[in-house]
């Protein structure tokens, strides 16, 4: 029974380690930058998606922002941020929310970040939003779908911004395109995938069309694969046996590769109408694979919807990206960038209202509560949730396959305004949708 | 009428895909004794290796069905190496160690292996379709099925009936069931137990491979497609009884087509259908359906 | 004094430590404590099973459910901390006594699965209820304790003094638990579950009761986890992966101890935010590749260097 009756030296240990590690102070970090935390997806289905496409977006604009170099309008703002050069800290997003948030906190007290550019993943975001306001923390969250962040979980923020449209936006965008291109549609069905994201897409997408287009029926037997399952012989074949012409989805990543596939090789996309809310992340990839004639979206103005952009600052971001990267920036590319380029618009702003000194984290928050800010392709308008969460023009097309310049192109392209399919201030998304949109400029 | 043979024919596909995904790790266990989880890298380096020779074989211009040796060839390469270099170099220094133990040091060869991928091949995903392209359509009671997919249920019938055939007709088969009953007494017959358990794990290994491999046409091969195997593998190996091939079948075949009958009929409850199936065969028969007898010692 | 052995001694100086070191730490010290304390609750319960030879590969159930219980109840307005872990703590031990019926049946690997399949069920569930966010999960408000409303940092710190309170308790209380003679069955259950029959005693009752114990103690993790965090969601508390990383810390921490469990907690913890600090794209690596030293070369886990280092003293 030996083992058993050892003396407490384990327990000992642990204090004396505890004591030992938890006793030195955070990192020191250079007094002349700023330590920006950049967390994406780095591994796991989500990466070549979203995590890297971010990643080396907001590279490329941290870069240029270093060394001054960004074209107009932020040609004359000198280098860095307020003068102060970025160190970016770029990490994992994966491992689910408890992680990150405990990653958050090592990031903050332990390597001393100065502000947050980054999370993709709506569940991080929701997890991470009150830490971030505990801790005092500027965190600006460039992607994240769920409407959740200011309407449930933090209604008045103080440190958290997010810096484009939320689903809610995805949706009514959906529903608007399908009711001016598809007036005589019989009825919908979907496939998205069972997690928080596709629930929601499919949620908002049909609450918006029973408003839009309330003849319309939904199937009641939209589709429903596990996330990452790959496999989809017996969803297609339910596609189309349903009697529903149009079939939204939000499917994403690999799960949308596999998908269109399986779907190209059974004539799928011959027999139904797809309306894509995010594959606009795989069409470069597929390239004459992707189903032309489908409906596309990308969450906004991003992407293959921007390739069309002809502005110095578009058209500088599109050649180093592509040059650099051998691929045209995606939508989390150019999200990314996006909040980044939030910062850098905060922090000189706030410089100069201080006078030309470097601006506290207050003085940078109140620059960027409110504003509008010029984005790649789009202005970005910090007008929603007490000037926290942005307002952009949204687009949605048909995807087609373009033969003289050999790659995709958006064909059919609807812009909608910023108050057109985001909720008014103050108002929840879902209540807004359910209310008949009231207040929508379109 | 149709919706009933439209669901038994996505159900006989998605069976043989699970029996594929799960063959490997029920040859290993019925053997050795071991859950793999490394079975989920076999499955992903398999289809990495199977996407990259499939990529490599059509930028030559050789005969189009050539590409289908590409995904044979990508499985005996992972299945040999892998197998080769983790049972010799690692798993036979744990045999005498507590079974949980084992599934716990598989489990931290993955975590290694999933990286060592992201080292090898990156983050973007590969494509590999040519050869589902290549084997085009039919139409079955008036609903297009893709060729690629019915020869998956072909490859598992005849990797199915070539296990079991080989197991129960051949002499090595018999060594192997003699090892599976008593690996001291079997020693002392004379049998070299160290070469059975190699080339068990090498053919489970080669097996699992042999699953990516040949999904891979069909998917994006992606970072972390290795982690979304393992627990469907384990589930259908218990509900069939583990280390048994005909309960393999039997397992894949349960939940393949009550999966694909809950997809047509209720899409809602089609991510609860595999857990069920486990907790309920479980709790009738708790060594699952097909569950080789084992001699109580006293 | 029978009760007082060299266990409780040192597990109550290293308690008076730790409750002093509470006001020095470093706040991201105290939080991976925090964790460790949480983490090792759970494979507390582990070890309590391994001792009879049984493994779970699904102890994301009990710590699952612990979460989701003292975080939903936040959610219809309790925010004191003693309710909400006790009833997390309580929620769990009552399905682990209810599954116990069924699950004291099995031995061995199968005893493993199951567990992991009613696991599943519950990951299963989670995301498919949207009202708790599903995938995403939701947040956790700030607990108060018996009244007092801590802010800022003081949130950390009271929350770290209570769950050193309670961790305490709880560890001193398992440790006695396994030298009563029902404890002390576990060992002999684990080498002849026949022997243990002809003595008398029934093996499935003994294994239900440390079921129960193993069910609230992680319960307890579970809850303890969702008020540090102040975040549930499915795929950090009831995926199979959460289940293998308890497995892998009561393997780090070895069984010898029931203190040992909270080192090895602390070790997991450490291991994983330096390989994610300083090697973000292969830290996966490094977690395994640390667990696969440790089995081949400190197979009695962290507790044995303890013992190694008390013999070349002694």
């Amino acid at each position: 029974m030996g083992i058993l009756k050892r003396p407490g030296k384990a327990a000992l240990l642990a204090g004396g380690l505890a004591a030992a590690v938890g006793l030195t102070a955070g990192a020191a970090n250079a007094a002349d930058e700023v330590v920006m935390a950049v967390p994406t997806f780095l591994t796991g289905a989500g990466a070549p998606a979203f995590g890297v496409p971010a990643r080396n977006g907001a590279e490329v604009i941290i870069e240029a922002i270093n060394k001054g170099k960004l074209p107009a309008p932020y040609d004359k703002s000198g280098k860095g941020l307020a003068g102060r050069q970025i160190k970016a800290v770029i990490y994992d997003e994966s491992g689910g929310g408890v992680k990150q948030v405990a990653e958050f906190r090592n990031k903050v007290q332990k390597q001393g970040v100065d502000l947050f550019v980054g999370y993709i993943s709506s569940g991080t975001c929701a997890a991470i939003t009150p830490v971030a306001e505990e801790l005092k923390m500027l965190t600006i969250f460039p992607i994240c779908g769920t409407p959740r962040i200011f309407e449930e979980i933090n209604k008045n923020p103080k440190y958290v911004f997010r810096t484009m449209g939320h689903a809610t936006a995805d949706g009514v965008a959906e529903a608007l395109y399908v009711k001016a291109n598809m007036p005589d549609v019989k009825g919908y069905t979907g496939i998205n995938q069972n997690y928080a994201w596709g629930q929601d897409s499919w949620r908002d997408f049909d609450l918006a069309m029973k408003q839009l287009m309330p003849n319309v029926p939904a199937s009641d037997k939209a589709q429903w694969p596990k996330i990452f399952s790959g496999q989809y012989g017996a969803e297609i074949s339910a596609l189309m046996l349903s009697k529903e012409p149009l079939v939204h989805s939000s499917l994403w990543g690999g799960d949308l590769e596999a998908f269109i596939f399986q779907g190209a090789a059974r004539g799928l996309f011959r027999k139904k109408k797809l309306l894509f809310s995010v594959a606009d992340t795989s069409v470069y990839r597929l390239g004459k694979k992707a189903p032309a004639g489908a409906i596309l979206g990308a969450r906004g103005p991003y992407g293959i919807f921007a390739a069309g952009v002809d502005t110095p600052l578009n058209n500088w971001f599109r050649k180093v990206y592509q040059d650099r990267y051998s691929v045209p920036p995606v939508g989390g590319s150019y999200q990314a960038a996006q909040g980044v380029l939030a910062a850098k618009y905060a922090y000189d702003a706030a410089a100069k209202a201080n006078g030309g000194k470097f601006p506290s984290t207050d003085q940078v928050i109140a620059a960027l509560e409110g504003a509008t800010y010029q984005g790649l392709a789009a202005k970005v308008h910090m007008n929603r949730s007490n000037g926290h969460q942005a307002a952009t023009k949204h687009m949605i097309g048909v995807l087609e396959w373009d033969k003289e310049a050999g790659g995709p192109i958006m064909t059919k392209v609807t812009e909608f305004g910023p108050d057109c399919v985001m909720p008014p201030p103050g108002v929840n998304g879902t209540e807004w949708l359910k209310g008949g949109m009231k207040g929508a400029k379109c | 009428m149709q919706e009933l043979i439209v669901i038994l024919v996505d159900g006989l596909v998605f069976s043989s895909y699970l029996f594929m995904v799960a063959v490997g790790l029920t040859v290993i266990f019925g053997v050795m004794k071991i859950l793999n989880v490394t079975h989920g890298s076999f499955y992903a380096f398999g289809a990495y290796m199977s996407a990259t020779l499939i990529g490599a074989y059509y930028s030559t211009d050789w005969p189009e069905f050539g590409g289908f040796l590409a995904i044979f060839a990508a499985a005996l390469v992972v299945g040999v190496f892998f197998g080769i270099v983790l049972e010799r170099g690692l798993l036979r220094f744990l045999y005498h160690r507590d079974e949980h133990i084992i599934v716990l040091a598989t489990f931290a060869m993955f975590l290694v292996l999933e990286d060592v991928l992201l080292i090898i091949w990156g983050t973007d995903p590969y494509f590999a379709f040519e050869p589902m392209t290549l084997l085009g359509s039919v139409d079955i009671v008036e609903m297009t099925f893709d060729v690629y997919s019915l020869t998956l249920i072909c490859l598992a019938v005849v990797v199915g009936l070539g296990l079991w055939l080989g197991l129960t007709k051949t002499k090595w088969g018999k060594l192997l069931l003699a090892v599976i009953f008593d690996r001291e007494v079997s020693q002392a017959m004379g049998i070299n137990v160290t070469v059975v358990f190699t080339v068990t794990f090498v053919i489970g290994a080669i097996m699992g491979a042999l699953g990516g491999a040949y999904i891979a046409p069909t998917i994006s091969v992606n970072p972390g497609i290795g982690v979304e195997v393992i627990v469907l593998a384990f589930a259908v190996v218990v509900i069939g009884g583990m280390g048994s091939i005909p309960g393999a079948m039997i397992g894949a075949l349960l939940v393949g087509i009550s999966r694909a009958a809950a997809v047509h009929k209720f899409p809602e409850i089609e991510l609860f259908v595999i857990y069920a199936i486990m907790a309920v065969v479980l709790s009738i028969r708790p060594e699952g359906l097909f569950a080789p007898a084992q001699a109580r010692k006293i | 004094m029978r009760y007082v052995d060299k266990t409780v001694v040192g597990l109550s100086i290293a308690f008076v430590v730790l409750l002093f070191a509470d006001f020095f730490m470093a706040e991201w010290m105290r939080f991976i404590g925090l964790q460790s304390l949480a983490r090792g609750a759970v494979a507390l319960g582990l070890l309590v099973l391994w001792r009879t030879g049984l493994v779970s590969f699904g102890h994301a159930l009990y710590f699952g459910i612990g979460a989701y219980a003292a975080a939903m109840l936040t959610l219809v307005g309790y925010h004191d901390a003693f309710f909400l872990v006790l009833a997390g703590t309580l929620a769990s031990g009552l399905l682990a006594f209810l599954l116990g019926f069924l699950l004291r049946r099995y031995r061995a690997i199968f005893f493993a699965l199951l567990n992991m399949a009613f696991s599943m069920i519950l990951y299963g569930v989670i995301v498919k209820t949207e009202e708790l966010g599903s995938t995403d999960g939701f947040s956790v408000l700030t607990p108060t304790f018996l009244g007092y409303a801590p802010q800022g940092e003081a949130v950390q710190t009271t929350l770290f003094l209570f769950t050193l309170v309670f961790t305490y308790i709880v560890t001193v209380g398992v440790h006695l638990y396994l030298k009563t003679t029902l404890g002390g069955m576990s060992m002999a259950v684990r080498e002849n579950e026949i022997r243990v029959e002809y003595l008398g005693y029934s093996a499935e009752k003994v294994i239900h009761v440390k079921y129960v114990f193993s069910g609230l103690v992680a319960g307890f993790g579970g809850a303890i986890m969702a008020l540090a965090i102040g975040q549930v969601d499915p795929d950090s508390m009831a995926n199979w992966n959460v289940s293998g990383e308890f497995v892998f810390i009561t393997i780090l921490s070895g069984i010898g101890n029931v203190g040992a469990t909270y080192i090895g907690a602390l070790v997991f913890e450490l291991i994983r935010t330096y390989a994610f600090e300083y090697a973000p794209q292969v830290w996966q690596f490094i977690l395994g590749g640390s667990l696969l030293a440790i089995i081949m070369f400190l197979p009695d886990g962290i507790w044995s260097l303890i013992d190694r280092l008390r013999k070349s003293e002694g």
